[in-house]
């Protein structure tokens, strides 16, 4: 693993800020398979980190025991310093899965799939006015708040993409958490949700991202974490080159970013 | 309106409306999840509740009721249990549930004329009894099928993302599968435990021809449910006929008349989102809207 002593700005910034998640030694398995054999991962507020990797390293299988849908078996996870297991305000939280579609059974509009998104906050409890209004801005965000009365059936497969976003957002969450948020989205889409991605930051969220490459998001990212078998092979700066050469996959990871190339970065955040 | 007359008639006819509001009122979330056909297995268990009620020389109703509850659950179970396998499982309650209840009926000495008034519904065995236990278990489904309508949509709609924002989704689930257990029973005596299903499913299948938000289609499904159970119940009276049958296949009736309504209208909000997106390219090209159209 790599921690160089010259840590660029982008992620000194964060150093003295309370972790938002801390995963100590993680261990889990699907079916008999170990796919996390000691996660070390711990991020700060205000930081917005990736965590890459090949297909099979266990990027999705992290971001999902951290949201708790994958039983850990070993280590620990702290999320906003409360252990998991007595953890219960999920609202501070805005988990978009990885998933192609919006879509279900039943004809549903923009609005209805974005409003579940607010549930986390009205609970059981009844939908008021600041609900709807979250709704109406998450989809600003996206730059889809015209399509908010159309069925999410006759959205494209970027707009249903950014549809998942904007009910990640409804819930005005401090923690982002995207499970491949930009599978099969076109560029220009990318493009959007880089803007919206930027707006929360902008208002101090704090983001994890599993990404199969950084592309359209890479200037936004402060820290880049790569799996490889289910360990951590790097983490600090963003790989310097993105695409197949950032995978670990690929033979070697780029260990050091140049620092002269980091006040690109660091503008968004300071 | 001599209809209304016989006491069997206002029984049959108030059934037969708790029966159209309830049964697409459940279905809807049961359809969203992709699992039409849960409402087939609980009929099948149900017959089993049935013949042990007969047994028991109790009321098979609440008897009927209780075995699918518990069919409903362990249905459930083996659905959020993520086995591989599970459609075999099913299987197995299914056919359990229909040779138990065949069986146990038969020890009980019941005849096949009871048995097939059961499996198909008959109008007239809508015994004065049986409408309080109706009543009550159709306030049941529509109070929770209105009431937790948002958080129900979301758990049939996403369960992962459901879960994550603290939803107590175990809980909503046992609920959905409980409430389809409870709409069966309500629906049996009118419609009959075979054909149960059809009208969980039928009048959403309908409704999704036209409807564009699921607020729509849940509502346009109770009309289109109330509209073939009252109407078909009607009709059997009228004509002997028997009413399962005379409701379901008005459903299909329903269904297939609003599919063909639905594709010149599909054709004519394509055309207008089509000229509404040309518009919008012609005044600001560039636009996101205008780039993400590249995708498929």
């Amino acid at each position: 693993m790599d921690t160089g002593s010259e840590r660029p700005e982008a992620i000194r910034a964060h150093e003295d800020a309370e972790p938002v998640i801390a995963l100590r030694g993680a261990t889990a398995s699907l079916g008999s398979r170990p796919v996390l054999r000691g996660v070390d991962l711990t991020v700060r507020r205000g930081e917005v980190v990736a965590l890459l990797g090949a297909n099979g390293s266990g990027k999705s299988t992290a971001v999902r025991a951290i949201v708790g849908q994958v039983p850990l078996t070993g280590g620990e996870l702290e999320l906003f310093g409360t252990p998991k297991r007595r953890f219960r305000d999920w609202a501070r939280l805005g988990y978009v899965p990885q998933r192609t579609t919006a879509a279900s059974g039943v004809p549903a509009t923009v609005r209805e799939v974005v409003a579940a998104g607010r549930l986390a906050r009205t609970k059981l409890g009844l939908t008021r006015k600041a609900d709807r209004e979250a709704v109406v801005r998450a989809l600003e965000l996206v730059g889809m708040a015209d399509r908010i009365k159309d069925s999410v059936n006759a959205l494209s497969g970027g707009q249903h993409q950014r549809v998942l976003i904007a009910r990640a957002l409804a819930g005005e969450p401090e923690l982002l958490i995207m499970d491949e948020p930009m599978a099969g989205v076109d560029l220009a889409s990318q493009e959007v949700l880089a803007s919206a991605l930027r707006a929360q930051v902008a208002r101090g969220a704090t983001v994890l991202l599993v990404l199969h490459e950084l592309g359209a998001l890479e200037p936004l990212i402060d820290r880049a974490v790569v799996l490889r078998d289910g360990c951590v092979v790097h983490d600090g700066p963003p790989p310097e080159a993105v695409g197949q050469h950032a995978l670990p996959g690929h033979d070697h990871v780029h260990p050091h970013a140049d620092p002269a190339a980091e006040p690109i970065r660091t503008g968004l955040l300071t | 309106m001599e209809i209304l007359n016989p006491a069997f008639m206002q029984r049959a006819l108030l059934a037969a409306l708790l029966v159209g509001i309830t049964a697409p009122a459940i279905g809807i979330y049961l359809v969203q999840r992709r699992q039409a056909l849960m409402g087939d297995g609980i009929g099948h268990v149900a017959l089993t509740g049935v013949g042990l009620g007969f047994l028991l020389n109790t009321s098979p109703v609440w008897v009927a009721t209780a075995v699918c509850v518990v069919g409903a659950v362990v249905m459930e179970l083996i659905r959020s249990s993520g086995k591989a396998r599970g459609d075999i499982a099913l299987a197995m309650l299914f056919y359990g549930g229909m040779a138990g209840g065949v069986m146990l009926m038969h020890l009980s000495g019941g005849s096949n004329a009871n048995l097939i008034s059961y499996l198909f519904g008959s109008i007239t065995t809508v015994a004065e009894e049986d409408i309080l236990a109706i009543c009550v278990l159709a306030a049941f489904v529509i109070l929770t099928t209105v009431g937790l309508r948002k958080q129900l949509f979301a758990i049939c709609q996403d369960e992962e993302f459901a879960r994550v924002t603290g939803l107590p989704v175990r809980l909503l689930n046992l609920l959905v599968a409980v409430t389809a257990a409870l709409t069966v029973t309500v629906a049996m005596r009118v419609v009959g435990l075979l054909l149960v299903s059809a009208l969980m499913v039928i009048p959403v299948a309908a409704s999704q021809a036209i409807a564009r938000s699921f607020a729509t289609t849940f509502a346009l499904s109770v009309a289109i449910g109330v509209l073939v159970t009252v109407s078909g119940t009607a009709t059997s009276y009228y004509v002997d006929v028997p009413s399962g049958a005379t409701i379901v296949l008005l459903a299909i009736g329903v269904f297939l008349a609003l599919t063909a309504l639905a594709t010149p209208l599909a054709r004519k909000r394509a055309r207008r989102a089509a000229d509404a997106e040309k518009h919008c390219t012609l005044e600001v090209p560039g636009t996101p809207a205008d780039d993400v159209r590249v995708e498929a």
